[in-house]
């Protein structure tokens, strides 16, 4: 599609008429491609949006007319609607202009259809950004091209990263506010490319956008930048790919156990990795007992499999004791059980992450009473990790997780599901951190108490010089290090026996 | 050896039924899980039940969710008494046929202070006979968890609404506080008083609801369904003119047109489309090139700007 001619700063009508073309019929041969928009404040991101769902006749005539309503007043120096109005739309984002909550909106093209979170880029709503990627596939990364990135943009990169969100598309926004500037748009990008190396990201596309006028968006804008031959936004997220499910094993999360009567007992809930079929030899954690399945039943069928992301009920051959908060799962691969963790979280509340607290954990269906001990925090602007004991709001830190019951898990890595949890303070009952497991530690007294461990007592110069070198660094997570005065530090060492 | 399930009840009864696409899945899957989540973790859930297509698959799921169990919760229907006929004697069958527990609830004031939409105006009237009578049902049942057939593209503030959507003891919602909601992991933790309404159809979308009904073959009102009916103008509206509390005003005519409705409420609030759909097939191809939303048609929605928000604020679903 070629965009309607923009090469003058005068506004051809046709860019903002209502696209009168039928909308298009929706594809459903896959599931929907789930993305987010994010980047700092007034980036653009809720424009974009806007206007890529006008682009696709995702707005209905009514809903236009309220729009050209609305923008009324506050319209810019193009004449064009406010796009952004038709994603924020609580009365305090208008009054304020800004986004406050991720806000979920629904279109399609012929090709695919999309769900699409557009996030707040104020720092203060980080949670909202944070609770928009944890289901991304892909990650709209918004920069106003004449503001390059900010830590607010790295700080969003770095959230969508840690969420497992691997494909990213960089808009480079507001391009028409810098006469379409080619080598903007290029040190941008190269800047942006830096840094997703350094997240591990490999799938990066740049675009040059204006959300505004709609160029590179659905329509491309060869008209003002003859320079730019990359696809459009839309082309991009008709290509992209949605996460599939990682299958290291069969997992179910017990959501509930069905009784209607006597003779039948079944576990609900939805199968979070893996596949299972009548026949499957499975293990009930944490109890380890061991079963086979005898059906799966759902409201239609019984069934003779079942896959990632079906809601089915299990019926197991033996009496077994399973509730609420177990993991049904295969016998080869298990996920891990234990009672220490280490996780990578995001602080979402004011009160951030307060050291040796207990929270709630919750994880698929299990919820139980955890400590969390933070170890480092992310520095955004240099990508390192500091030492940190307690973790601020929407910082991003690496934690300790302690349990006084047996906690099941895989890695975030290996499962989206059994390796992320949320934190919920038991004083306001809020959620106050998502996690992501990374590994199972050797608790003290665990399976590993017998590991020998040595513990040294040195000046504090002498220590930092130590944890200064890149082998402390890369080991950092086996270490425990306590600061005490050299008197405190003779009495313990002495409490010693040999 | 394990026992084996006989092959022959592997055999699905209404196999000639083709599965669901993968969307429909991927969507019916979502709202399983959402459902079978607060039953687990709420003491005194209930499902509101507004007798509409949304609530009609709210009901279709909630039956799948618990199979081969009961549903688990009885259904609320808030009665303003100026609900369309047919759909109450639509409820009362879905309630025999699949032996549901029901709980009707109208707001005695209505009755008492003679409340209607022609002589107190829909704001006044949505406020008192819906919005109030939905929370005074609510404290009445002590209900911990409502479940609401409420769609994020139905509207700008609902788009912004969590799926556990949490409520203070007197059913506010803090649009501006919401608790962050990541993954499929949902806090429900809550002090006495307070209450969550969970929505497991936030993610459809109108065409997904119309084409999950043809798919399932799920029961709805036949008011949906194109067919000569009498109507009168009003206020730019057709309303349906069968009810014999519908006054006609100076110069209005009752006449007959070939209508149908798109969403069904108060049968005085609530607009008919010209529309010869008489099939459901008829119908996403209508909405497929639709150039009007859903909520056109209903003038609760038009009163003022932000109209839907404040409602909920005040606890309106
Ligand atoms: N000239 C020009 N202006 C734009 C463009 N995109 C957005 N704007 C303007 O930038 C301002 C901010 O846009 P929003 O879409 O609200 O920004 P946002 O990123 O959603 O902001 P928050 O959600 O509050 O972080 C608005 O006035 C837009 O009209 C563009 O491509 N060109
Ligand atoms: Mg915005």
């Amino acid at each position: 599609m070629t965009a309607p001619a923009l090469a003058n700063a005068a506004l051809d009508e046709t860019a903002v008429a209502h696209p009168s073309q039928e909308p298009a019929r929706v594809a459903r041969d896959s599931r929907p491609l789930r993305l987010i928009t994010c980047g700092s404040v007034d980036d653009g991101k809720s424009t974009l949006i806007g206007r890529l769902l006008w682009d696709t006749k995702a707005v209905k005539e009514d809903q236009a007319a309220s729009l050209q309503r609305d923008s009324n007043g506050k319209q810019n120096d193009l004449g064009l609607p406010d796009f952004a109005l038709l994603l924020d739309g609580l009365q305090a984002e208008r009054e304020q202009g800004i986004t406050i909550d991720v806000a979920y909106r629904y279109f399609s093209t012929d090709k695919r259809s999309f769900i699409v979170a557009d996030t707040p880029g104020h720092e203060q709503y980080t949670r909202n950004m944070a609770t928009g990627a944890s289901t991304a596939d892909l990650a709209v990364l918004l920069v106003d091209a004449r503001a390059g990135l900010l830590e607010q943009t790295r700080r969003h990169a770095t959230i969508a990263t840690l969420m497992g969100i691997k494909q990213f598309v960089l808009a480079v926004n507001k391009i028409d506010l810098t006469d379409y500037d080619r080598a903007r748009f290029e040190q941008i990008s190269h800047e942006f490319r830096e840094l997703a190396l350094s997240l591990g990201v490999r799938q990066v596309t740049a675009i040059p956008v204006s959300a505004l006028k709609g160029e590179n968006v659905v329509y491309d804008g060869r008209a003002s930048m003859p320079w730019y031959d990359g696809p459009t936004l839309i082309e991009v997220l008709e290509l992209a790919t949605t996460r599939s499910a990682q299958t290291v094993g069969f997992r179910l999360p017990v959501q509930r156990v069905s009784r209607p009567g006597e003779s039948f007992r079944g576990y609900q809930g939805t199968v979070a990795g893996g596949s299972v079929k009548p026949g499957d030899s499975v293990v009930v954690l944490p109890s380890g007992m061991v079963a086979n399945v005898t059906k799966i039943v759902t409201f239609d069928l019984v069934r003779n499999a079942a896959v990632a992301g079906d809601a089915i009920t299990l019926v197991l051959d033996r009496q077994v004791d399973v509730s609420r908060g177990d993991v049904i799962a295969t016998i080869d691969s298990q996920p891990m059980t234990g009672l220490a963790f280490d996780a990578q979280l995001v602080a979402l509340q004011p009160e951030g992450i307060q050291p040796g607290k207990r929270y709630w954990l919750k994880s698929g269906s299990r919820r139980q009473r955890v400590q969390v001990q933070p170890v480092s925090q992310l520095e955004l602007k240099s990508g390192k990790w500091n030492h940190a004991d307690e973790l601020p709001m929407n910082a991003i830190g690496k934690v300790h997780l302690a349990f006084d019951e047996q906690a099941i898990f895989d890695t975030y890595e290996q499962n989206r599901t059994t390796g992320a949890f949320i934190l919920i303070d038991p004083d306001t009952n809020n959620t106050v951190a998502g996690g992501m497991i990374t590994a199972k530690r050797a608790a003290l007294g665990g399976i590993h108490a017998d590991e020998s461990r040595v513990i040294l007592s040195l000046p504090a110069d002498l220590a930092d010089q130590l944890m200064a070198t890149e082998l402390f660094a890369s080991r950092r997570e086996d270490a425990e290090v306590r600061r005490v005065t050299a008197a405190k530090a003779v009495e313990i060492i002495d409490t010693i026996d040999e | 050896m394990p026992h084996l399930y006989p092959e022959t009840e592997l055999h699905n009864p209404q196999s000639a039924k083709p599965p669901l696409d993968p969307h429909l899945k991927a969507l019916e899957n979502e709202a399983i899980h959402i459902f079978r989540e607060v039953a687990a973790e709420f003491e005194r859930p209930v499902m509101l039940y507004s007798i509409g297509k949304d609530s009609s698959v709210l009901l279709h799921l909630a039956r799948k969710a618990f199979y081969p169990g009961r549903v688990p919760f009885p259904l609320l229907h808030v009665d303003t008494g100026w609900k369309f006929r047919e759909m109450i004697a639509f409820r009362d069958e879905m309630v025999e046929k699949y032996d549901l527990d029901l709980v009707v609830h109208t707001n005695p004031r209505g009755a008492a202070e003679n409340i209607s939409p022609f002589s107190h105006g829909s704001a006044l009237y949505t406020d008192i006979m819906k919005t109030e009578a939905l929370r005074q049902a609510l404290d009445a049942g002590q209900y911990d968890a409502a479940f609401g057939g409420a769609r994020r593209d139905e509207e700008a503030s609902r788009a912004k609404e969590r799926i556990y959507s949490f409520r203070t003891p007197d059913h506010r919602w803090d649009p501006r506080n919401q608790r962050p909601e990541l993954w499929n992991i949902y806090n429900g933790m809550i002090r006495k008083g307070e209450s969550v309404r969970a929505f497991p159809l936030s993610n459809w979308t109108e065409v997904d609801i119309w084409r999950y009904i043809q798919a399932e073959e799920i029961p709805i009102v036949p008011l949906y369904f194109a067919k000569k009916r009498p109507i009168v103008e009003r206020d730019g509206m057709m309303i349906l003119a069968e009810d014999p509390r519908l006054e006609l005003l100076p110069g209005e005519v009752k006449r007959e047109e070939v209508i149908r409705f798109r969403t069904l409420g108060c049968f005085p609030l609530t607009g008919a489309i010209r529309s010869g759909a008489t099939t459901l097939d008829d119908i996403i191809s209508e909405l497929e090139t639709a150039t009007v939303s859903e909520r056109q048609g209903r003038a609760i929605d038009r009163d003022q700007a932000g109209s839907m928000e404040k409602k909920k604020r005040e606890g309106y679903f």
